[in-house]
């Protein structure tokens, strides 16, 4: 493999991880103001085959991502007033919802299926773009892409350098103590899921306008929970649910790369490889940082301790807890 | 007395709310709703073979509905239940290969579901492993062992046990016809599977409702920390519940194998699973309620197939309408717990 092979690589994973990073972005989100979401699988389904209905119907990119935002603005509002308001177990209202969507998606975009639409149009930054290997890496993607790269850093800016990221960490972990306070727990919380559901949306489309191109039955399924592990994986921290979105998209390429080679293995097979790796990682970084291990990890040098800890940073506290206001 | 027919009165409501929005929405996609819900309600009982394919699909659908109660009632949400089926499917056909001409099949049946059923628990018991040891939620450890049950299975059939010359999706070389559980004339009946079905009901219910294991199993659910006060082996019993609802899935696998598609495809569970899993989410731990449940689904979902080929409607409505009948009794309810207190 040359140098000039490896550079398109990485951009090509680059551009794989944009709708990835929007999912997780949204789910970090939500999560972090202490609510699961689990029906993103089915509402970036169904989001991707509006918005690819939309901007097909209107010859309009903008509008199908909009239209995409909107529906899951839309599911994550369900999941807010089921959830939070009604109080409804938030794992089980995912997961009908995740299943409802996926089959809604089928019945209502058939007549758009396998047809060709528009789709994002490619924007090389003048200048930057003939910058040599860092052009190609990071310069002649699309504006969807561009976003996904500078999404991570604004928000992790803004969760944790901001006053209101403060409060949307306050609500996944002390949502009592912001109470306390005077802070509409449930208004806020809403907020938080609703904008969540509009990364999650704006990630369907991005599939469906800019990486797929197009719309068949359940493209995309199965994204939606590697998404929801990634944040997990990623420790509901900003830069690591980033290099978990890499991560996945370098494992499902070198596992295309695979297929070429004399391994003998079916395709098939390597295409459920990435699934399964993000679980065991999970699985030995959960062990990790298990209290069980806490005292073993006391004996170990000063430096390593700090990498278990940063490795091992726990759920938010409230995660998945309804809140009564009084 | 009053408090349960309004119970009943709300999840009634809740249905008709469900029914309505679906009809609204075949309604918008340009379809005659009124006749769509003929078909979807009595499409499947017309014929004799509609209803034998009807009870084809209720049966394993019972069966894994049946599993994920225990495991609901253990307070577990076992995604990994398409996987569990998956590798009872598999195992069911690595005991069937060894089958060679002249030997009684009905051995080779017993062994294949004996052994679909240890490799469902085996399988299950991995994703509460993980869940107690590693801390990786049952959710999550569960889909991933889909992914690897569902790569398996491809291996398998793309691979060592691919058909002579050409590998596809259709599955692995088909099973002798002696190895097919025997049907009723002229249907695709197999009635050993819903006769199977129908004996694990009766067998659990009696279980999980009059035993002490079923109430510990119950308070487990409720609440871990207060049942291992109580003095009850907490872990134990999640485990337990965990392996009956694996062991249960992998039987249906197997079956589907033996009964159904007679050689292994890469999806054996082809979403069965998930539709056990909206049917526990309804009936609770309450198994009583099951097979009325399981029974409506498979209507529905048989009954849509017609559903394309009669009045070019997308048969995913089925799905939609059953996601929207979960989740409007799922309102209803807790709309109702608002109002008592």
């Amino acid at each position: 493999m040359n140098s000039t092979q490896l550079t398109i690589d990485i951009a090509a994973i680059i551009a794989m991880s944009a709708p990835l990073i929007f999912a997780t972005m949204g789910i970090y989100i939500t999560e972090r103001a202490g609510v699961i979401n689990l029906s993103v699988d089915g509402a970036m389904l169904l989001a991707g085959m509006a918005g690819f209905a939309l901007a097909l119907v209107t010859s309009s990119v903008v509008i199908g991502f909009v239209a995409a935002a909107l529906v899951g603005a839309l599911v994550a509002a369900v999941v807010a007033y089921l959830g939070i308001t009604l109080r409804l177990s938030q794992t089980a209202v995912g997961f009908v919802l995740a299943l409802l969507c996926t089959d809604l998606s089928s019945f209502v975009g058939n007549p758009y299926v396998q047809q060709s639409g528009p789709a994002v149009a490619a924007f090389p930054i003048p200048g930057l773009r003939d910058i040599p290997i860092l052009g190609t890496v990071l310069f002649r993607h699309d504006m969807v892409i561009y976003a996904s790269i500078v999404l991570v850093p604004v928000i992790a800016w803004w969760v944790y350098r901001t006053r209101g990221g403060l409060l949307l960490r306050g609500l996944g972990e002390r949502p009592e103590a912001l109470f306390a306070r005077g802070v509409d727990v449930i208004r806020s919380r809403y907020i938080a899921v609703i904008v969540g559901g509009i990364l999650i949306g704006i990630a369907g489309a991005a599939y469906t306008l800019d990486l797929k191109q197009g719309w068949t039955y359940r493209h995309i399924a199965g994204t939606g929970w590697i998404a929801l592990a990634i944040v997990i994986f990623g420790a509901w921290r900003p830069w690591r649910v980033l290099f978990g979105c890499y991560l996945f998209a370098l494992l499902q390429t070198l596992a295309s790369r695979m297929q070429d080679n004399t391994w003998q293995i079916p395709t098939q097979v390597l295409q459920v490889a990435p699934f399964v790796i993000m679980i065991f990682v999970l699985a030995i970084v959960n062990t990790i940082g298990a209290p069980a291990m806490y005292t073993r990890i006391q004996r170990l040098p000063v430096p390593l301790q700090r990498l278990v800890r940063y490795l091992s940073s726990p759920a938010p506290a409230a995660l998945g807890q309804p809140f009564e206001q009084q | 007395m009053i408090v349960s027919i309004r119970n009943h009165m709300a999840t009634l409501i809740a249905f008709i709310v469900a029914l309505l929005i679906a009809g609204i929405l075949l309604l918008t996609s340009g379809s005659d709703a009124l006749q769509a819900f003929a078909i979807l309600f009595w499409g499947a009982l017309t014929t004799p073979g509609r209803i034998a394919d009807m009870v084809m699909l209720m049966s394993p659908l019972l069966l894994c509905a049946i599993g994920l109660s225990i495991s609901f009632a253990a307070g577990q949400y076992n995604l990994g239940i398409e996987g569990q089926m998956t590798v009872g499917g598999i195992a069911a056909m690595g005991v069937l290969r060894f089958y060679v001409q002249g030997d009684a099949p009905y051995v080779y049946w017993l062994l294949a579901l004996v052994m679909g059923m240890i490799a469902g628990m085996l399988w299950a018991l991995l994703v509460a492993s993980l869940k107690r040891y590693t801390h990786v939620s049952e959710i999550f450890a569960g889909l991933g062992l889909n992914f690897v049950a569902l790569g398996a299975a491809l291996y398998l059939v793309f691979g060592p046990w691919k058909r002579p010359g050409v590998a596809s999706m259709s599955g692995t070389e088909p099973l002798a016809e002696i190895l097919w559980l025997p049907t009723l004339p002229a249907t695709r009946l197999a009635w050993i599977t819903p006769l199977i079905a129908c004996v694990v009901l009766v067998i659990i219910w009696r279980i999980l409702r009059h035993s002490q294991w079923g109430l510990q199993v119950r308070a487990c659910g409720l609440s871990p920390q207060a049942s291992m006060r109580m003095g009850i082996p907490a872990t134990l019993r999640t485990f337990q519940a965990m392996a009956m609802c694996g062991a249960l899935a992998g039987l249906a696998g197997a079956l589907q194998i033996l009964g159904v598609y007679h050689a292994l495809v890469p999806n054996v569970a082809s979403g069965i699973g998930l539709m056990g899993l909206l049917v526990a989410l309804l009936v609770r731990a309450d198994i009583r309620f099951v097979p009325v449940v399981a029974f409506f689904f498979a209507v529905i979902t048989s009954g849509s197939i017609q559903l394309p080929l009669s009045l070019s409607i997308d048969s995913s409505i089925s799905g939609v309408l059953q996601g929207l009948i979960v989740l409007a009794i799922l309102v209803s309810r807790a709309v109702r717990k608002e109002g008592q207190s």
